[in-house]
């Protein structure tokens, strides 16, 4: 890594579930080539999968953005999308604003940002109604 | 148990892999994907009624190295081919959920595979 530090970038595609994940598959693969732990690359690849599912069904899409260095991996999941009205709500397992397309999908049932959150060493959820959400992941290595 | 050892309980037919020799410890039924990702540990076989892609994407997550496909349940070609890409090995059986559970949890699945 060129002075310690690893820069990816992603674009998430709109409304595209069946491609919906392959930011995060990217992701995992260039973990597992850096030789990091398969638990903190099991903790990175879900909670940027659940973001990135995210991003995909509630916003059309956005971006990926990781860094990677000695000390941590962080990724932020940006979008345009609506926002989270109520992120404590959003936060409850079971709670959940999806359609019935995503929920075909086998998501949709409220456990993604409670994913995330469970999996995350860090999360920082910034989100404006009408303007979009950005999540940065951390998780420490 | 086996997964050549799955295919015969279950009386599945294999789509997708190879490696019949693979061992499985334990078993997870569900077709929430983020429950999956929620509770399930490692290595697991994951039986889902499910099909999607995002079977494959959640299994290539969790390090799950095989799926079964319940009720008789076949996927489309682009799963198969994302399944042969992400290297997870697919079968599909006719037997419902819960059925097919019980097989394989009498015939000596019985590692715990979720917390």
């Amino acid at each position: 890594m060129e002075k310690g530090l690893l820069k990816l970038h992603y674009i998430i595609p709109a409304n595209d579930l069946t491609c919906a994940g392959e930011a995060s598959s990217n992701v995992k693969k260039k973990l597992i080539q850096l030789g990091i732990d398969p638990a903190l690359i099991k903790k990175t690849s879900i909670s940027m999968y659940e973001a990135e599912i995210n991003a995909v069904i509630h916003a059309n899409g956005g971006e990926a953005n990781v860094e990677i260095d000695n000390e941590k991996i962080k990724i932020c999941i940006s979008d345009h999308g609506p926002g989270i009205p109520d992120v404590e709500l959003a936060m409850q397992e079971g709670y959940s604003t999806a359609s019935d397309e995503v929920r075909e999908m086998g998501f949709g049932a409220g456990m993604g940002l409670p994913n995330i959150k469970r999996y995350a060493d860090d999360l920082k959820i910034e989100t404006e109604v009408g303007r979009g959400t950005a999540l940065t992941i951390t998780v420490y290595i | 148990m086996k997964v050549k050892d799955i295919i015969k309980v279950l009386d599945a037919e294999l789509l997708a892999g190879e490696n019949t020799d693979l061992e499985i410890i334990s078993a997870c039924g569900s077709d929430l994907m983020s429950d999956v990702m929620a509770f399930v540990k490692d290595n697991v076989l994951l039986l889902t009624g499910l099909v999607s892609p995002q079977v494959i994407r959640t299994a290539e997550m969790m390090d799950i190295k095989a799926v079964v496909f319940v009720r008789g349940k076949n996927p489309g070609r682009a799963v198969l081919d994302l399944a042969n890409e992400k290297g997870v090995l697919v079968m599909t059986t006719h037997d419902p959920m819960f059925i097919a559970c019980g097989k394989l949890y009498n015939a000596g699945l019985t590692g715990k595979g979720v917390w």
